[in-house]
Protein backbone atom coordinates (compact mmCIF):
# COMPACT_ATOMS: atom_id res chain seq x y z
CA UNK A 1 0.00 0.00 0.00
CA UNK A 2 1.41 3.37 -0.97
CA UNK A 3 1.15 6.14 1.57
CA UNK A 4 2.68 9.39 0.50
CA UNK A 5 1.99 11.33 3.68
CA UNK A 6 0.02 14.44 4.44
CA UNK A 7 1.92 17.14 2.59
CA UNK A 8 2.03 15.38 -0.74
CA UNK A 9 -1.62 14.40 -0.37
CA UNK A 10 -2.54 17.99 0.41
CA UNK A 11 -0.68 19.26 -2.66
CA UNK A 12 -2.38 16.66 -4.81
CA UNK A 13 -5.69 17.63 -3.30
CA UNK A 14 -5.29 21.31 -4.08
CA UNK A 15 -4.30 20.48 -7.65
CA UNK A 16 -7.45 18.42 -8.10
CA UNK A 17 -9.57 21.08 -6.43
CA UNK A 18 -8.22 23.65 -8.87
CA UNK A 19 -9.19 21.45 -11.77
CA UNK A 20 -12.65 20.71 -10.43
CA UNK A 21 -13.47 24.19 -9.18
CA UNK A 22 -12.38 26.00 -12.34
CA UNK A 23 -13.58 23.91 -15.27
CA UNK A 24 -12.24 24.94 -18.64
CA UNK A 25 -14.91 26.03 -21.10
CA UNK A 26 -14.21 25.11 -24.67
CA UNK A 27 -15.70 27.98 -26.59
CA UNK A 28 -18.76 27.53 -28.77
CA UNK A 29 -17.97 27.98 -32.44
CA UNK A 30 -18.15 31.32 -34.26
CA UNK A 31 -20.60 30.32 -36.95
CA UNK A 32 -23.43 32.66 -37.82
CA UNK A 33 -27.03 31.51 -38.09
CA UNK A 34 -28.59 33.04 -41.19
CA UNK A 35 -32.01 31.90 -42.39
CA UNK A 36 -33.48 33.41 -45.55
CA UNK A 37 -30.95 36.23 -45.39
CA UNK A 38 -31.96 37.10 -41.83
CA UNK A 39 -29.30 36.92 -39.14
CA UNK A 40 -30.55 35.15 -36.02
CA UNK A 41 -28.69 36.25 -32.91
CA UNK A 42 -27.10 33.21 -31.23
CA UNK A 43 -25.15 34.92 -28.47
CA UNK A 44 -25.75 37.94 -26.30
CA UNK A 45 -24.52 39.38 -23.02
CA UNK A 46 -26.08 37.39 -20.18
CA UNK A 47 -28.99 38.92 -18.25
CA UNK A 48 -28.04 40.95 -15.15
CA UNK A 49 -28.61 38.26 -12.54
CA UNK A 50 -27.02 35.49 -14.61
CA UNK A 51 -24.04 33.53 -13.29
CA UNK A 52 -22.71 33.54 -16.88
CA UNK A 53 -21.03 36.37 -18.79
CA UNK A 54 -22.39 35.51 -22.17
CA UNK A 55 -25.19 33.22 -23.25
CA UNK A 56 -25.18 31.05 -26.36
CA UNK A 57 -27.82 29.23 -28.31
CA UNK A 58 -27.38 25.47 -28.41
CA UNK A 59 -26.99 25.89 -32.19
CA UNK A 60 -23.44 27.12 -31.58
CA UNK A 61 -22.45 23.81 -29.99
CA UNK A 62 -23.66 21.57 -32.81
CA UNK A 63 -21.72 20.16 -35.76
CA UNK A 64 -21.68 22.10 -39.04
CA UNK A 65 -23.86 19.36 -40.58
CA UNK A 66 -26.56 19.74 -37.93
CA UNK A 67 -26.26 23.53 -38.05
CA UNK A 68 -26.82 23.63 -41.79
CA UNK A 69 -30.13 21.77 -41.44
CA UNK A 70 -31.50 24.72 -39.50
CA UNK A 71 -30.26 27.31 -42.01
CA UNK A 72 -32.66 26.30 -44.73
CA UNK A 73 -36.38 25.91 -44.01
CA UNK A 74 -36.69 23.42 -46.86
CA UNK A 75 -34.00 21.20 -45.32
CA UNK A 76 -35.17 21.72 -41.74
CA UNK A 77 -37.09 18.53 -40.85
CA UNK A 78 -39.08 20.50 -38.26
CA UNK A 79 -41.03 22.19 -41.02
CA UNK A 80 -43.01 19.03 -41.76
CA UNK A 81 -44.62 19.62 -38.36
CA UNK A 82 -45.20 23.27 -39.14
CA UNK A 83 -47.01 22.35 -42.36
CA UNK A 84 -49.20 19.86 -40.48
CA UNK A 85 -50.04 22.51 -37.90
CA UNK A 86 -51.08 24.99 -40.62
CA UNK A 87 -53.71 22.47 -41.63
CA UNK A 88 -54.91 22.05 -38.03
CA UNK A 89 -54.99 25.82 -37.68
CA UNK A 90 -57.74 26.10 -40.27
CA UNK A 91 -59.65 22.98 -39.20
CA UNK A 92 -62.79 23.53 -37.09
CA UNK A 93 -63.07 21.15 -34.16
CA UNK A 94 -65.29 20.76 -31.13
CA UNK A 95 -68.83 21.79 -30.20
CA UNK A 96 -68.39 25.47 -31.15
CA UNK A 97 -67.43 24.74 -34.73
CA UNK A 98 -64.35 26.93 -34.46
CA UNK A 99 -60.80 26.62 -35.68
CA UNK A 100 -57.75 28.56 -34.46
CA UNK A 101 -58.29 30.82 -37.48
CA UNK A 102 -61.78 31.75 -36.29
CA UNK A 103 -60.34 33.89 -33.50
CA UNK A 104 -56.71 34.46 -34.48
CA UNK A 105 -57.05 34.73 -38.27
CA UNK A 106 -53.44 34.17 -39.34
CA UNK A 107 -50.76 32.50 -37.14
CA UNK A 108 -48.68 35.65 -37.59
CA UNK A 109 -51.14 37.44 -35.30
CA UNK A 110 -49.42 35.58 -32.47
CA UNK A 111 -45.94 36.92 -33.29
CA UNK A 112 -44.09 37.70 -30.07
CA UNK A 113 -46.07 35.34 -27.86
CA UNK A 114 -43.31 32.72 -27.65
CA UNK A 115 -40.83 35.26 -26.27
CA UNK A 116 -42.97 35.86 -23.17
CA UNK A 117 -43.68 32.27 -22.15
CA UNK A 118 -44.23 30.96 -19.58
CA UNK A 119 -46.18 34.03 -18.44
CA UNK A 120 -48.40 34.78 -15.48
CA UNK A 121 -51.98 33.68 -15.99
CA UNK A 122 -54.64 35.33 -13.80
CA UNK A 123 -57.19 32.67 -14.76
CA UNK A 124 -55.26 29.83 -13.13
CA UNK A 125 -53.15 31.86 -10.73
CA UNK A 126 -49.98 30.27 -12.07
CA UNK A 127 -47.71 30.61 -15.09
CA UNK A 128 -49.03 29.37 -18.42
CA UNK A 129 -46.89 27.64 -21.02
CA UNK A 130 -47.80 27.59 -24.70
CA UNK A 131 -49.26 24.12 -24.25
CA UNK A 132 -51.52 25.47 -21.48
CA UNK A 133 -52.72 28.35 -23.66
CA UNK A 134 -53.43 26.15 -26.66
CA UNK A 135 -55.44 23.72 -24.55
CA UNK A 136 -57.39 26.57 -22.97
CA UNK A 137 -58.41 27.67 -26.47
CA UNK A 138 -59.40 24.14 -27.34
CA UNK A 139 -61.49 23.39 -24.27
CA UNK A 140 -62.96 26.83 -23.49
CA UNK A 141 -63.39 28.45 -26.90
CA UNK A 142 -63.66 25.52 -29.32
CA UNK A 143 -65.37 22.99 -27.09
CA UNK A 144 -62.78 20.47 -28.22
CA UNK A 145 -60.77 17.94 -26.27
CA UNK A 146 -57.49 19.00 -24.75
CA UNK A 147 -54.39 17.66 -26.46
CA UNK A 148 -51.78 15.67 -24.57
CA UNK A 149 -48.58 17.53 -23.76
CA UNK A 150 -46.46 15.55 -26.18
CA UNK A 151 -49.25 14.63 -28.59
CA UNK A 152 -48.14 15.20 -32.16
CA UNK A 153 -50.82 17.82 -32.87
CA UNK A 154 -49.82 19.77 -29.77
CA UNK A 155 -46.09 19.75 -30.50
CA UNK A 156 -46.76 20.72 -34.11
CA UNK A 157 -48.99 23.62 -33.07
CA UNK A 158 -46.45 24.93 -30.54
CA UNK A 159 -43.91 24.84 -33.38
CA UNK A 160 -46.14 26.84 -35.72
CA UNK A 161 -47.00 29.48 -33.11
CA UNK A 162 -43.41 29.74 -31.85
CA UNK A 163 -42.12 30.14 -35.41
CA UNK A 164 -44.05 33.42 -35.63
CA UNK A 165 -41.59 34.81 -33.05
CA UNK A 166 -38.44 33.54 -34.77
CA UNK A 167 -35.65 36.07 -34.45
CA UNK A 168 -37.35 37.95 -31.61
CA UNK A 169 -35.56 38.08 -28.23
CA UNK A 170 -36.74 35.95 -25.32
CA UNK A 171 -38.23 38.22 -22.70
CA UNK A 172 -40.00 36.37 -19.89
CA UNK A 173 -41.35 38.14 -16.84
CA UNK A 174 -39.31 37.38 -13.73
CA UNK A 175 -40.78 39.83 -11.24
CA UNK A 176 -44.22 40.23 -9.71
CA UNK A 177 -46.12 36.98 -9.33
CA UNK A 178 -43.56 35.18 -11.51
CA UNK A 179 -40.76 35.78 -8.98
CA UNK A 180 -41.82 32.90 -6.75
CA UNK A 181 -41.89 30.50 -9.71
CA UNK A 182 -38.54 31.65 -11.02
CA UNK A 183 -37.10 31.05 -7.56
CA UNK A 184 -38.65 27.58 -7.44
CA UNK A 185 -37.21 26.79 -10.86
CA UNK A 186 -33.81 28.03 -9.74
CA UNK A 187 -33.90 25.71 -6.72
CA UNK A 188 -34.62 22.79 -9.04
CA UNK A 189 -31.85 23.87 -11.42
CA UNK A 190 -29.25 23.65 -8.66
CA UNK A 191 -30.60 20.54 -6.91
CA UNK A 192 -28.58 17.38 -7.38
CA UNK A 193 -30.79 14.50 -8.42
CA UNK A 194 -30.56 10.82 -9.14
CA UNK A 195 -28.03 8.09 -8.54
CA UNK A 196 -25.47 10.05 -10.55
CA UNK A 197 -26.18 12.95 -8.20
CA UNK A 198 -25.96 15.88 -10.59
CA UNK A 199 -27.80 19.16 -11.05
CA UNK A 200 -28.59 21.00 -14.28
CA UNK A 201 -25.83 23.46 -13.38
CA UNK A 202 -23.12 20.77 -13.18
CA UNK A 203 -23.29 20.26 -16.93
CA UNK A 204 -24.94 23.34 -18.42
CA UNK A 205 -23.38 26.08 -16.28
CA UNK A 206 -20.05 24.61 -15.17
CA UNK A 207 -19.21 22.51 -18.22
CA UNK A 208 -20.88 23.90 -21.32
CA UNK A 209 -18.54 23.65 -24.28
CA UNK A 210 -16.97 20.45 -22.98
CA UNK A 211 -17.50 17.03 -24.50
CA UNK A 212 -19.29 14.50 -22.33
CA UNK A 213 -18.34 11.43 -24.30
CA UNK A 214 -19.93 12.03 -27.75
CA UNK A 215 -22.13 14.94 -26.61
CA UNK A 216 -21.00 18.55 -26.79
CA UNK A 217 -22.53 20.18 -23.72
CA UNK A 218 -24.49 23.38 -24.36
CA UNK A 219 -25.89 25.89 -21.90
CA UNK A 220 -29.21 24.08 -22.06
CA UNK A 221 -31.05 27.09 -23.49
CA UNK A 222 -34.68 26.58 -24.52
CA UNK A 223 -35.03 29.33 -27.15
CA UNK A 224 -35.31 26.80 -30.00
CA UNK A 225 -38.16 24.64 -28.67
CA UNK A 226 -40.00 22.65 -29.70
CA UNK A 227 -36.82 21.26 -31.16
CA UNK A 228 -36.31 18.75 -33.96
CA UNK A 229 -33.90 16.28 -32.40
CA UNK A 230 -32.14 13.88 -34.73
CA UNK A 231 -32.07 11.39 -31.85
CA UNK A 232 -35.88 11.58 -31.58
CA UNK A 233 -36.37 11.73 -35.35
CA UNK A 234 -39.04 14.26 -34.53
CA UNK A 235 -40.06 17.35 -32.60
CA UNK A 236 -40.23 17.40 -28.83
CA UNK A 237 -41.23 19.75 -26.06
CA UNK A 238 -39.06 21.44 -23.45
CA UNK A 239 -40.49 19.16 -20.78
CA UNK A 240 -39.61 16.09 -22.82
CA UNK A 241 -36.01 17.26 -22.85
CA UNK A 242 -36.04 17.93 -19.09
CA UNK A 243 -37.43 14.44 -18.56
CA UNK A 244 -34.71 12.85 -20.70
CA UNK A 245 -31.99 14.68 -18.78
CA UNK A 246 -33.36 13.51 -15.44
CA UNK A 247 -33.57 9.94 -16.68
CA UNK A 248 -29.95 10.11 -17.84
CA UNK A 249 -28.98 11.06 -14.31
CA UNK A 250 -31.00 8.07 -13.04
CA UNK A 251 -33.62 10.22 -11.35
CA UNK A 252 -37.39 9.90 -11.35
CA UNK A 253 -38.43 12.74 -13.65
CA UNK A 254 -41.24 15.15 -12.93
CA UNK A 255 -44.23 14.86 -15.21
CA UNK A 256 -44.65 16.94 -18.33
CA UNK A 257 -46.85 19.90 -17.47
CA UNK A 258 -46.10 19.56 -13.73
CA UNK A 259 -45.63 22.67 -11.60
CA UNK A 260 -41.98 21.65 -11.20
CA UNK A 261 -41.27 21.56 -14.92
CA UNK A 262 -43.25 24.76 -15.53
CA UNK A 263 -41.14 26.48 -12.84
CA UNK A 264 -37.95 25.05 -14.36
CA UNK A 265 -39.03 26.14 -17.85
CA UNK A 266 -39.65 29.67 -16.57
CA UNK A 267 -36.27 29.82 -14.86
CA UNK A 268 -34.35 28.35 -17.79
CA UNK A 269 -36.16 30.72 -20.17
CA UNK A 270 -35.09 33.63 -17.95
CA UNK A 271 -31.46 32.47 -18.16
CA UNK A 272 -31.79 32.80 -21.93
CA UNK A 273 -33.34 36.28 -21.96
CA UNK A 274 -32.11 38.14 -25.03
CA UNK A 275 -31.44 35.07 -27.18
CA UNK A 276 -33.56 34.89 -30.32
CA UNK A 277 -36.39 32.41 -30.68
CA UNK A 278 -35.20 29.75 -33.17
CA UNK A 279 -38.17 27.42 -33.40
CA UNK A 280 -38.10 24.89 -34.93
CA UNK A 281 -34.43 24.43 -34.13
CA UNK A 282 -32.46 21.32 -35.11
CA UNK A 283 -30.22 19.57 -32.62
CA UNK A 284 -28.59 16.20 -32.09
CA UNK B 1 -6.61 -20.74 -0.95
CA UNK B 2 -9.09 -18.40 0.71
CA UNK B 3 -9.61 -16.77 -2.65
CA UNK B 4 -10.56 -20.12 -4.13
CA UNK B 5 -13.09 -20.86 -1.42
CA UNK B 6 -14.70 -17.45 -1.74
CA UNK B 7 -14.85 -17.76 -5.51
CA UNK B 8 -16.44 -21.17 -5.23
CA UNK B 9 -18.98 -19.91 -2.72
CA UNK B 10 -19.83 -16.99 -4.96
CA UNK B 11 -20.32 -19.34 -7.86
CA UNK B 12 -22.68 -21.55 -5.89
CA UNK B 13 -24.77 -18.82 -4.30
CA UNK B 14 -26.18 -15.88 -6.17
CA UNK B 15 -23.26 -13.50 -6.05
CA UNK B 16 -25.36 -10.38 -5.59
CA UNK B 17 -27.43 -11.83 -2.74
CA UNK B 18 -24.63 -12.62 -0.36
CA UNK B 19 -22.47 -10.21 1.47
CA UNK B 20 -19.03 -11.67 1.33
CA UNK B 21 -17.44 -11.64 4.73
CA UNK B 22 -14.66 -9.37 3.55
CA UNK B 23 -16.80 -6.91 1.60
CA UNK B 24 -16.97 -3.42 3.05
CA UNK B 25 -20.48 -2.02 2.57
CA UNK B 26 -20.93 1.51 1.19
CA UNK B 27 -21.95 2.81 4.61
CA UNK B 28 -18.94 1.21 6.29
CA UNK B 29 -16.22 2.64 4.08
CA UNK B 30 -13.80 4.79 6.06
CA UNK B 31 -12.31 7.73 4.25
CA UNK B 32 -9.28 8.90 6.23
CA UNK B 33 -7.07 11.76 4.98
CA UNK B 34 -8.80 11.58 1.58
CA UNK B 35 -7.89 7.92 1.20
CA UNK B 36 -9.50 4.52 1.64
CA UNK B 37 -7.00 1.81 2.54
CA UNK B 38 -7.69 -1.86 1.87
CA UNK B 39 -9.73 -3.62 -0.77
CA UNK B 40 -13.49 -3.02 -0.57
CA UNK B 41 -14.16 -6.58 -1.66
CA UNK B 42 -11.32 -8.26 0.20
CA UNK B 43 -10.01 -9.30 -3.21
CA UNK B 44 -7.45 -7.87 -5.57
CA UNK B 45 -8.79 -6.02 -8.58
CA UNK B 46 -8.66 -7.29 -12.15
CA UNK B 47 -7.21 -4.55 -14.33
CA UNK B 48 -8.59 -5.97 -17.58
CA UNK B 49 -12.11 -6.10 -16.13
CA UNK B 50 -11.61 -2.57 -14.84
CA UNK B 51 -10.73 -1.34 -18.32
CA UNK B 52 -14.02 -2.75 -19.62
CA UNK B 53 -15.98 -1.11 -16.79
CA UNK B 54 -14.33 2.19 -17.62
CA UNK B 55 -15.60 1.98 -21.20
CA UNK B 56 -19.06 0.53 -20.44
CA UNK B 57 -21.72 3.26 -20.55
CA UNK B 58 -23.93 1.36 -18.08
CA UNK B 59 -21.15 0.84 -15.53
CA UNK B 60 -18.25 3.19 -14.96
CA UNK B 61 -18.51 5.17 -18.19
CA UNK B 62 -15.38 6.97 -17.00
CA UNK B 63 -14.64 7.95 -20.61
CA UNK B 64 -17.74 10.15 -20.55
CA UNK B 65 -15.72 12.72 -18.63
CA UNK B 66 -12.06 11.65 -18.77
CA UNK B 67 -9.64 11.42 -21.67
CA UNK B 68 -7.43 8.31 -21.53
CA UNK B 69 -4.73 7.64 -24.12
CA UNK B 70 -4.55 3.97 -23.15
CA UNK B 71 -8.00 3.39 -24.72
CA UNK B 72 -7.44 4.74 -28.24
CA UNK B 73 -9.91 2.34 -29.84
CA UNK B 74 -12.85 4.18 -28.28
CA UNK B 75 -13.66 7.30 -30.32
CA UNK B 76 -15.23 9.66 -27.77
CA UNK B 77 -13.40 10.74 -24.64
CA UNK B 78 -14.87 13.43 -22.42
CA UNK B 79 -13.39 16.75 -21.32
CA UNK B 80 -15.26 17.32 -18.08
CA UNK B 81 -12.70 15.81 -15.69
CA UNK B 82 -8.90 15.71 -15.76
CA UNK B 83 -7.20 13.28 -18.21
CA UNK B 84 -6.31 9.92 -16.69
CA UNK B 85 -2.92 9.56 -18.35
CA UNK B 86 -0.38 9.01 -15.59
CA UNK B 87 -3.07 9.13 -12.90
CA UNK B 88 -1.21 6.52 -10.83
CA UNK B 89 1.80 8.85 -10.67
CA UNK B 90 -0.31 11.58 -9.13
CA UNK B 91 -2.35 9.63 -6.59
CA UNK B 92 -1.77 6.72 -4.28
CA UNK B 93 -3.93 3.63 -4.48
CA UNK B 94 -5.81 4.65 -1.33
CA UNK B 95 -6.48 8.13 -2.70
CA UNK B 96 -7.72 6.80 -6.01
CA UNK B 97 -10.00 4.38 -4.16
CA UNK B 98 -11.45 7.30 -2.18
CA UNK B 99 -11.98 9.31 -5.37
CA UNK B 100 -13.89 6.40 -6.89
CA UNK B 101 -15.90 5.65 -3.74
CA UNK B 102 -17.09 9.18 -2.96
CA UNK B 103 -15.08 12.11 -4.24
CA UNK B 104 -17.52 14.56 -2.65
CA UNK B 105 -16.74 13.33 0.86
CA UNK B 106 -13.09 12.65 0.16
CA UNK B 107 -12.15 15.88 -1.57
CA UNK B 108 -14.66 18.30 -2.97
CA UNK B 109 -18.35 18.50 -2.08
CA UNK B 110 -19.02 20.44 -5.30
CA UNK B 111 -17.45 17.94 -7.70
CA UNK B 112 -19.61 16.87 -10.62
CA UNK B 113 -18.11 13.36 -10.38
CA UNK B 114 -20.59 10.67 -9.32
CA UNK B 115 -19.81 8.73 -6.15
CA UNK B 116 -19.46 5.19 -7.43
CA UNK B 117 -19.65 3.36 -4.10
CA UNK B 118 -21.81 5.54 -1.90
CA UNK B 119 -25.46 5.79 -0.94
CA UNK B 120 -25.13 9.53 -0.44
CA UNK B 121 -27.09 10.22 -3.63
CA UNK B 122 -29.20 12.97 -5.18
CA UNK B 123 -32.92 13.36 -4.51
CA UNK B 124 -35.55 11.48 -6.54
CA UNK B 125 -33.33 8.49 -7.34
CA UNK B 126 -35.10 6.37 -9.96
CA UNK B 127 -36.78 3.35 -8.39
CA UNK B 128 -34.62 0.85 -10.26
CA UNK B 129 -31.46 2.41 -8.80
CA UNK B 130 -32.73 3.23 -5.29
CA UNK B 131 -30.49 1.97 -2.49
CA UNK B 132 -27.89 0.79 -4.98
CA UNK B 133 -24.38 1.97 -5.60
CA UNK B 134 -23.31 2.66 -9.18
CA UNK B 135 -20.57 0.01 -8.98
CA UNK B 136 -20.16 -3.09 -6.80
CA UNK B 137 -17.20 -3.36 -4.42
CA UNK B 138 -15.28 -5.68 -6.72
CA UNK B 139 -15.96 -3.44 -9.73
CA UNK B 140 -14.42 -0.50 -7.87
CA UNK B 141 -11.37 -2.64 -7.14
CA UNK B 142 -11.19 -3.66 -10.81
CA UNK B 143 -11.27 -0.05 -12.00
CA UNK B 144 -8.70 0.84 -9.36
CA UNK B 145 -6.39 -1.98 -10.49
CA UNK B 146 -6.65 -0.63 -14.02
CA UNK B 147 -6.01 2.98 -12.94
CA UNK B 148 -2.88 1.83 -11.09
CA UNK B 149 -1.46 0.70 -14.45
CA UNK B 150 -1.70 4.24 -15.86
CA UNK B 151 1.83 5.44 -15.17
CA UNK B 152 3.99 7.73 -17.22
CA UNK B 153 6.99 8.20 -14.91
Amino acid sequence: MINRGGIVAALGLSALMAMIVAPAHADPDNNQLIIDGEVIITDVAAPDDSPLDRIYSGWRFRSPETQSLQMDDFENPGFVAVDDAIESWDTAEGSEGKSCASCHSDPSSLAGLRTTLPKWDEATNKPATMENLINRCRTDRMGAEAWGWEQKEMVNMTALVSLQSRGMPVNVQTDGPMAEWIEKGKDLYYTRVGQLNMSCSNCHEDNYGNQIRSDHLSQGQVNGFPVYRLKWAGLGSIHRRFKGCMENIRATPFKRGSDEFIALEAYVASRGAGLAVETPSVRN
Amino acid sequence: MRKLIVAATAAILCSTAIALADTVGPNEVKIVDAAVEGSLSGQAGDAAAGRDIMINRKLGNCLACHQNSEIPEQPFHGEVGPPLDGVADRWSEGELRAILVDVKTAMNPDSIMPSFYSLNLGVRVAESFAGKTILQAQQVEDVLAYLMTLKEE
